[in-house]
């Protein structure tokens, strides 16, 4: 049967939260915040992918989120650990007070 | 051998080329090898070069190596080629030949000099040079050698560059010309505009056939000929020191002296000549412009020559001198008589090195002195020194049987005949004067007693073999060379350079003259023989240089104008130089430093005050990074949709 | 029916969603996210692609979220203090970014807008089978695969690297200033 959901509402969706993840990657002073705010970003793009695999009718767009999923992943580690590093250093994950490369 | 001739301005080039490769401090030997191995071997292979010719059939032998404008410029006919005629010939063999000679005399001279590599490279370089400017078959290859020559007396006046003075008379030198230059290029254009080549044979022949194209074309009333001849003749005026642009020849005497012997007495200085009757065929068509050219002649040999009375610096009597015998040449050019012109060219170029060349002698035993005034009474220390000079003096007093006697007359023959007797009469005292001063400084020289110090009397020695050697060759010539030109219908010169002196169609034959060349000359030579006498009275004896001052003071004025040259350098200061360089500083600071300068400053004080402003952006917190970042963004999305 | 269900999981999305980027406890906003993402996998379930679905509650929720919270702990991290104001002294920030999300949510919505989407074909078993999928990812996308495993092992290694303890000795510890007497 057709489907009574139209594409158009998945997608406006993703954009939705997407446009939620941008402003929490802008506005949280917290890293370990920003970074689940890009978790948020990654996910809206792989919700948009699969829409646009479930239109186009091909499975082109599910691969591309088997990628994205292994590469958030892998992201998400090296991220992490560098905070760990910055943090032994400077003992704060707030990005206000990292600032040493300023004018 | 002819089929080498393209060697001959090669061989010193390359000997030049080669001295600059011969890398740090190569031993003095293998310089002198070098350097004046290659004039040799280019006078003997001009002699070849000239035996051949001689005894061919062939009046022109003319070679082509390379069709310059053939590819790109098919309408334009500026070959690279030589051209040996009967003019180019006897320039060749003076050029090789008193070159040659002045090479070896240099070894002895520049021996002690710390310069020696330097000065026999630029030496070579010249010889290059000047051969080029006479081999050439056409006006472009003249004046590639015309500015080489120029070039190599720039480096060789400025030669002890560590003085203050030779640099400044190198460059005055160099500028002066460079005004010439600029109207013979002049020159050159016009001919390129109206006969699309360069090449002499092409040129002449077809004015020959045709005057009309050179005295029809006429813009504001001057005709194409006279433009041309005025052109190249000022071009001549900066090569050869003729009035008003002679100013560098007396300081160029700051340069070496076989320097001075060579480029300024025997060769450079004559290319004016041997340009001006190269270009005899349109010449002859520019009348006034002929006029204008004896005019200028005979004025710079009675001026230079009355400036010449007054020097106490034996080189510079020696200068003004040179610049006097040039305005000789081309009194004669100017009318007509062009055989006479290379003769006394020929005939200078010998008695002048010689004298130069003996007072670069006098001078080394000097130990560097040139003033006159320390001098005297040296004919004992410097015997042949002594002689030789004297017969140089001779030649150039116009005295028979020597060499100037027979040139000059030639020159004063062809005024008289011409009807031209005010050009006589200046020709017949600047002789008088020429006589005079020329024996003054012999007799300051020679005789009377030596006043100089006693270390310089110490020094005092003949100088060594490879110095009076070619002083000796030199005087044989300043003695034989005039027996070329015996006055009469077996003048030799005259019947050799015949064809070169081309006739254009239309123009009148010149008349034979009648005027007896008998009288003349022993009107010359009772002139001159006075003068001689005269000076004998004032300088000749031990207390020559007292009655010499005291000869001057009876007119104060008139020595010191001749004493300061008339003033015209200064005068050329106020005129022309401090205007100038008013002019170029306002240049410098007002339009380079102002402007210009500015105008960088300014581009580069907005990046400066861009970084100044910009660096704020970086405050160092990344969120703000990535604000900015994400903005970036939005607007690559709007671009990308819309 | 469906429609229902979309509905649901779409608020259940957005609100989690909007928890994560507000909450001052990065605890709450990293259990929110949990929230988010299983409401994405149902969705991703509707849209025909149940093994992505899967995928992402194994993967996301199950092993980067936990290392998310691994990481809190260790650091320790704090819930913002009440006296320590959000907006405190990065109102420019707050303000761009909301403008600046505004901007780009209307963006899309009026690229959407203009363009036409064609209407969903039913869903077959074909479509979803897993087996079409495996074949398509181990031969035509066999060299991505291959890179992103590379790419996995070089990230292990180097958050190993970056986030170990380094040795005193090391160039990043402080300096220290050397004892008295010797050269500079």
């Amino acid at each position: 049967m057709t489907p009574a959901v139209p594409v158009s509402w998945y997608l406006l969706l993703a954009a939705t939260l997407f446009a939620i993840g941008v402003v929490g990657a802008l506005t949280r002073r917290n890293g370990i915040s920003i970074f689940l705010s890009i978790e948020l970003m990654l996910n809206a793009a792989n919700l948009t992918l699969i829409a646009y695999s479930r239109m186009l009718d091909v499975h082109t767009g599910q691969l591309v989120v088997f990628f994205v999923l292994a590469v958030a992943a892998a992201e998400a580690a090296v991220g992490l650990a560098l905070f760990i590093a910055v943090f032994r250093q400077r003992h704060t994950i707030d990005l206000n007070r990292i600032n040493l490369m300023r004018w | 051998m002819l089929d080498l001739l393209w060697l001959i301005p090669i061989l010193p080039f390359a000997g030049a080329v080669l001295n600059a490769c011969l890398g740090g401090k190569p031993p003095k030997a293998l310089v002198t090898i070098v350097n004046v191995g290659a004039p040799l071997l280019s006078l003997l292979l001009a002699l070849g070069c000239l035996w051949e010719y001689g005894h061919g059939t062939t009046q022109v032998i003319e070679r082509t190596y390379y069709a310059w404008t053939a590819g790109a410029l098919p309408s334009l006919q500026i070959d690279a080629g030589f051209r040996l005629d009967q003019l180019s010939a006897i320039m060749l063999f003076v050029v090789t030949f008193v070159g040659f000679l002045i090479h070896v005399y240099s070894v002895g001279y520049m021996a002690h000099e710390e310069g020696y590599r330097r000065y026999f490279a630029y030496l070579n370089l010249f010889m290059a040079a000047m051969l080029l400017l006479i081999l050439g078959s056409n006006y472009l290859i003249m004046f590639v050698g015309w500015e080489g020559v120029g070039l190599c007396s720039y480096l060789l006046i400025g030669f002890y560059y560590d003085q203050e003075f030779p640099p400044y008379a190198g460059k005055k030198a160099f500028i002066v010309n460079r005004v010439g230059d600029f109207a013979f290029l002049l020159g050159m254009f016009a001919l390129i505009a109206h006969f699309k080549t360069l090449d002499y044979t092409r040129i002449f022949d077809a004015i020959q056939k045709q005057p009309s194209l050179v005295t029809g074309p006429t813009v504001a009333g001057i005709t194409l000929a006279s433009f041309v001849a005025l052109c190249f003749f000022v071009g001549a005026m900066g090569k050869s020191a003729q009035i008003p642009l002679y100013v560098w020849l007396p300081d160029a005497m700051a340069g070496p002296t076989p320097v001075s012997a060579l480029i300024h007495a025997a060769t450079m200085v004559t290319a004016g000549v041997y340009m001006v009757v190269r270009t005899n065929v349109i010449y002859q068509l520019a009348p006034g412009v002929s006029q204008f050219v004896a005019v200028i002649g005979a004025v710079t040999a009675i001026f230079a020559a009355t400036i010449g009375l007054a020097q106490t610096d034996i080189k510079k009597v020696l200068a003004y001198s040179t610049v006097s015998q040039l305005g000789y040449m081309f009194l004669a050019a100017g009318l007509g008589a062009y055989s006479a012109a290379i003769f006394h060219l020929g005939t200078h170029a010998f008695f002048k090195a010689l004298l130069f060349l003996g007072s670069g002698s006098v001078i080394h035993a000097m130990g560097g002195e040139q003033d006159m005034r320390q001098m005297g009474g040296l004919r004992k220390a410097l015997p042949q020194t002594f002689r030789t000079f004297v017969v140089g003096a001779l030649a150039i007093a116009g005295i028979f049987p020597f060499a100037g006697f027979f040139s000059k007359d030639e020159i004063l023959h062809a005024a008289a005949a011409n009807g031209q007797w005010v050009l006589y009469a200046v020709g017949l005292i600047t002789a008088a004067l020429t006589a005079f001063y020329m024996f003054r400084a012999v007799f300051l020289t020679f005789w009377g007693k030596f006043r100089g110090t006693h270390e310089q009397e110490h020094h005092l020695h003949e100088s060594p073999p490879s110095m009076t050697i070619p002083l000796w060759i030199l005087a044989v010539g300043a003695l034989t060379t005039g027996w070329l030109g015996l006055p009469g219908k077996s003048n030799w010169i005259h019947n050799f350079l015949a064809p070169v002196i081309l006739h254009p169609a239309g123009l009148p034959e010149p008349a034979e003259h009648e005027l007896s060349a008998i009288a003349l000359g022993l009107i010359a030579f009772a002139v001159a023989v006075a003068a001689i006498w005269y000076a004998w009275t004032v300088y000749g004896k031990d207390n020559g240089l007292e009655r010499g001052k005291e000869w001057a003071t009876r007119s104060p004025v008139l020595h010191n104008l001749l004493v300061h040259k008339y003033y015209v350098d200064e005068i050329y200061d106020t005129v022309i130089v401090r205007p100038l360089a008013l002019l170029s500083t306002f240049f410098w600071k007002g339009v380079d430093m102002l402007l210009i300068d500015g105008a960088i400053h300014t581009g580069a004080a907005t990046t400066e005050v861009a970084g100044e402003v910009g660096r704020f952006s970086t405050t160092g917190n990344v969120r703000n990074y990535a604000l900015y970042f994400f903005l970036g963004v939005l607007l690559l999305f709007l671009w990308l949709i819309y | 029916m469906e429609t229902l269900t979309f509905l649901v999981f779409a608020a259940l999305a957005l609100g989690s969603a909007l928890v994560v980027v507000s909450h001052k406890n990065p605890v709450y906003s990293t259990i929110s996210l949990v929230v988010t993402l299983f409401a994405v996998a149902v969705l991703f379930v509707m849209l025909g692609a149940p093994f992505v679905g899967v995928l992402q509650v194994l993967i996301y929720t199950g092993a980067i979220v936990v290392l998310f919270l691994f990481v809190i702990m260790l650091l320790n991290l704090q819930p913002r203090s009440r006296d320590e104001s959000r907006l405190a002294g990065q109102g420019l920030q707050v303000v761009g970014a909301v403008i600046g999300g505004l901007i780009l949510w209307f963006l899309i919505f009026f690229a959407f807008a203009n363009s036409s989407f064609a209407a969903l074909k039913p869903l077959t078993a074909e479509m979803v089978s897993l087996k079409t999928l495996a074949r398509d990812l181990f031969t035509e996308y066999l060299l991505p695969f291959e890179i992103v495993g590379l790419l996995l092992l070089v990230a292990v290694i180097g958050a190993t690297v970056v986030a170990r303890k380094v040795p005193q000795a090391d160039a990043t510890t402080s300096y220290q200033k050397p004892p008295e007497g010797s050269e500079p």
